[in-house]
């Protein structure tokens, strides 16, 4: 598909349905139209609204479309040595940047790399007014007005559309292992909380099974010498990693409702886990529960993290954690102050917004 | 609470002394409930609201209201849980920014975010302005190493944004938060993230014969797939001034040099300065030195941390920017500024994060000389159109406070100004947090169509600042 601008087109086709109030579905290339709750409205399609803007690998910096692939952007990076610190999931084989970023989803690396609201650095936002606003830009460092870019990541497309966005990328590490040690659920939780309490290089930990994988990234010596460190085996390679990101594991291939969890990384076993995969050296746990989703929200508030039905959920349970009547009624007019008309993925977050 | 001329006289101004405004009261809470009674009463009755943590902040940003409240965090000063299990600290306000890496050294953990006044600095000041420092192109801002931060709101609620792990529900208000300048919530706790300390840094000082050359080395180093813990470049006015100052064993005749550090694990570290040396060389240095031990590296950075002050020391005034640009146009912003001096006859000496595009152009004045004032001025405000016609941005880490307020009519349209103006409003309807701050009116923008910018003396000389 070629590169193309389609701003304007976009642009017209928001104003337009603003006029009828006419609710909007944001589409990128649909990797994770199962995540939120459905939007019965006419999709607005970014997908062909993509390329490569702008990428100068020495200001760290790649500038693209929303629609642009995810996998044609890392190609780019890695051609320059270079990548996409959040290792966003592309689930079913094809992201699009946009989705990428309006998810706010990372990937195995995201403790030490970083989220994706972590590393953008600016956007071209289509409002629900079909304004077309700038926020943020090309550099590190930019204090000038309220943070808005940030604000979109995660915020599921309810805020407008991305339409540009300018990321900071990072140095490939010159060398990654893959770790696996034996080594049953408490143990393994604590085993990860003491490495990443020590300066080691470490880009990825996670436990299932009985087994704690662990990647180490960064120059040859240094990997070596904590691989010698913390011993287990070389069994593991990348493929499991790919595979933990886009959910290809085995662990994910269940109807059964699957959920994520996310908490102070040495939280200890919950009640409501009856199976567990846990992520990111403890801050992240794919659950599937043994309890109503009430008491499993219940459980996970008491030590201060928050839960989403991330996939398989039933049409009543909220998919993503209540948020208190505060936080509510400030999004609430966030949503008013960006999309009025309440056209823009209207209840894919929360129905408020 | 403290109502008596006296007593208000000393918060009449922060870090940018030129302003000094004497608020109506200052009251010093003692508790989250304290505050939240505060903003009740002022939310009742209208009361405009500008709160204050160490008033070290270089863009007036803590400048009282003459007819409202200054709220002083200071007393809200306990660190409250050093949790190394979970890599994170969770503090009051008040706590100052080294505090929390001292509290965390015996477990061997720090918070990265280092701006220069980090020895008074505090950390609701850094959440209020999202604070850098020298480590932020490898270790991030203020925004990339917070969890959580509790609010009050302007009607007196209380409100937690992120969460224990590492996001929180909904929209992500904690960086929306975080750079907002005191404008949509009073920040009563913070919960950073610790990072374990590197087991070894290490430091090159390189020697260039132009300034073009060393901005090329910068781009090399890049370019190697290297990413540098802090990586600093001074002007040959700026070397001189430091080296006058402390002796840190300078090369005085360089147009520029750089100052790379690499941090990390032992071998990782030797080998990493070994190649930023070979790139070095290989970019045009006409020297490289690598500090033999941590007593040389100390030397190395003594001269760039005592770079304002020095300049200080050479001129009776300066008048220091902030701007961010795309690296790869510094030798261009660079060569521009050198034409204003020389068309202003004011001296300029430049230090710059140079990693991430930071620059902090020093403009040499003496308020005494008639005129003298309003030329830095005009050389300031010339200098901020420069870094945003390159793509830049008027301030990457101080804030627009009521400094660059003008300045923000130059960097922004007026339909993103009026988003700015309703997102304040979603959190803040009746507009009495810290009014007048940060984003200015679209009238004001109509009557300063030239840009007009306001010096400011440097207060508490002691500090470091980089």
């Amino acid at each position: 598909m070629q590169d193309q601008d389609k701003s304007s087109e976009l642009a017209a086709q928001v104003r337009e349905a603003a006029a009828r109030k006419q609710p909007l579905r944001l589409v990128g290339l649909d990797s994770k139209a199962f995540y939120g709750h459905p939007v019965d409205a006419e999709p607005l399609s970014l997908a062909t609204h993509r390329g490569i803007v702008r990428y100068e690998p020495t200001e760290l910096v790649i500038t693209a479309r929303a629609g642009t692939p995810v996998a044609e952007i890392e190609a780019a990076l890695a051609a320059n040595g270079q990548m996409l610190a959040f290792e966003p999931p592309d689930f079913a084989g094809q992201a699009s940047l946009g989705g990428a970023v309006a998810s706010g989803l990372g990937g195995p690396r995201r403790p030490w790399g970083g989220a994706p609201r972590d590393l953008l650095l600016g956007v071209t936002l289509l409002d629900g007014q079909g304004r077309i606003l700038r926020f943020g830009g090309e550099v590190m460092k930019n204090v000038a007005g309220y943070d808005l870019s940030r604000l979109m990541a995660g915020a599921l497309g309810t805020l407008g559309a991305l339409l540009e966005l300018s990321i900071k990328v990072l140095p490939a590490p010159k060398v990654e292992r893959s770790l696996v040690l034996t080594v049953a659920r408490d143990r393994a939780l604590q085993l990860m909380r003491d490495l990443a309490r020590q300066p080691a290089p470490l880009s990825a930990a996670c436990h299932l099974e009985d087994r704690l994988y662990i990647r180490l990234s960064g120059n040859a010596s240094s990997v070596a010498a904590w691989e010698k460190q913390i011993g287990g085996d070389g069994g593991a390679g990348n493929d499991f990693w790919s595979k933990l990101r886009n959910h290809k594991l085995d662990f994910f291939q269940s109807e059964r409702p699957l959920w994520r969890l996310s908490l102070p990384p040495a939280t200890p076993r919950l009640d409501c886990e009856k199976e567990v995969l846990t992520d990111w050296a403890g801050a992240q746990r794919w659950v599937y529960s043994s309890c109503t989703a009430a008491e499993l929200r219940h459980e996970v508030a008491k030590v201060g993290g928050h839960a989403i039905l991330f996939r398989h959920g039933d049409t009543e349970t909220p998919v993503f954690h209540p948020l208190n009547h505060v936080g509510e009624h400030l999004h609430r007019r966030l949503k008013k102050t960006f999309d009025p008309a309440g056209i823009l993925n209207p209840g894919r977050q929360y129905a408020a917004i | 609470m403290l109502s008596s001329d006296e007593e208000l006289k000393p918060y009449e101004c922060d870090g940018l002394a030129a302003y000094r405004v004497v608020p109506l009261l200052v009251v010093l809470p003692g508790s989250v409930e304290e505050v939240q009674a505060v903003l009740r009463i002022c939310h009742a009755e209208g009361v405009a609201v500008v709160a204050r943590g160490a008033g070290t902040g270089l863009s007036g940003g803590a400048l009282p209201h003459e007819d409202g409240i200054l709220l002083s965090l200071a007393r809200l000063n306990r660190i409250l849980a050093i949790d190394p299990d979970n890599g994170c600290a969770r503090v009051q306000p008040g706590v100052r920014n080294l505090a929390i890496s001292e509290a965390a050294r015996p477990h061997g953990l720090y918070y990265a975010p280092d701006p220069s006044s980090q020895i008074a600095c505090t950390i609701g000041g850094n959440v209020a302005e999202n604070a850098g420092g020298v480590h932020c192109l490898k270790y991030g801002l203020t925004v990339n190493n917070l969890l959580a931060v509790e609010i009050v709101t302007i009607e007196g609620d209380r409100l937690t944004l992120g969460g224990g792990g590492l996001d929180g529900p909904g929209y992500d208000l904690l960086a929306l938060i975080t750079g907002s300048e005191g404008m949509l919530g009073i920040v009563v706790e913070v919960t950073v993230k610790l990072l374990p300390i590197p087991q070894r840094a290490q430091v090159a000082l390189a020697a260039f014969d132009d300034v073009e050359a060393a901005g090329q080395a910068v781009a090399d180093i890049i370019a190697a797939g290297i990413l540098p813990a802090g990586l600093e470049m001074m002007d040959n006015p700026s070397i001189r001034a430091a080296e006058d100052f402390v002796h840190a064993g300078y090369p005085t005749q360089a147009a520029a040099i750089l100052l790379c550090e690499v941090d990390g694990g032992n071998e990782e570290v030797s080998e990493d300065i070994a190649r930023v040396r070979q790139r070095l060389l290989d970019s045009g240095a006409s020297e490289v030195r690598t500090a033999s031990d941590d007593a040389e590296r100390a030397r190395f950075w003594a001269g760039r941390k005592a770079a304002f002050p020095a300049v200080g020391r050479i001129s009776p005034d300066y008048y220091c920017m902030d701007g961010t640009i795309p690296r790869k146009h510094l030798p261009h912003v660079l060569r521009e500024i050198a034409r204003y001096s020389k068309e202003s006859g004011l001296r300029v000496a430049n230090v710059f994060h140079a990693g991430d595009g930071n620059l902090h152009p020093l403009i040499l004045y003496d308020a005494n000389n008639p005129g003298e004032l309003e030329q830095a001025e005009e050389v300031g405000g010339r200098i901020l159109e420069l870094c945003v016609e390159v793509g830049g941005t008027i301030t990457g880490e101080h804030g627009v406070g009521l400094e660059k307020i003008n300045q923000m009519c130059a960097q922004f349209p007026p339909e993103e100004l009026q988003v700015f103006h309703d997102v304040k409003a979603a959190f803040d309807a009746q507009g009495l947090l810290n009014p007048g701050k940060a984003i200015p009116t679209l009238n004001r923008c109509a009557e300063f169509g030239a840009m007009h910018v306001k010096a400011g003396d440097l207060r508490f000389p002691h500090l470091e600042r980089f």
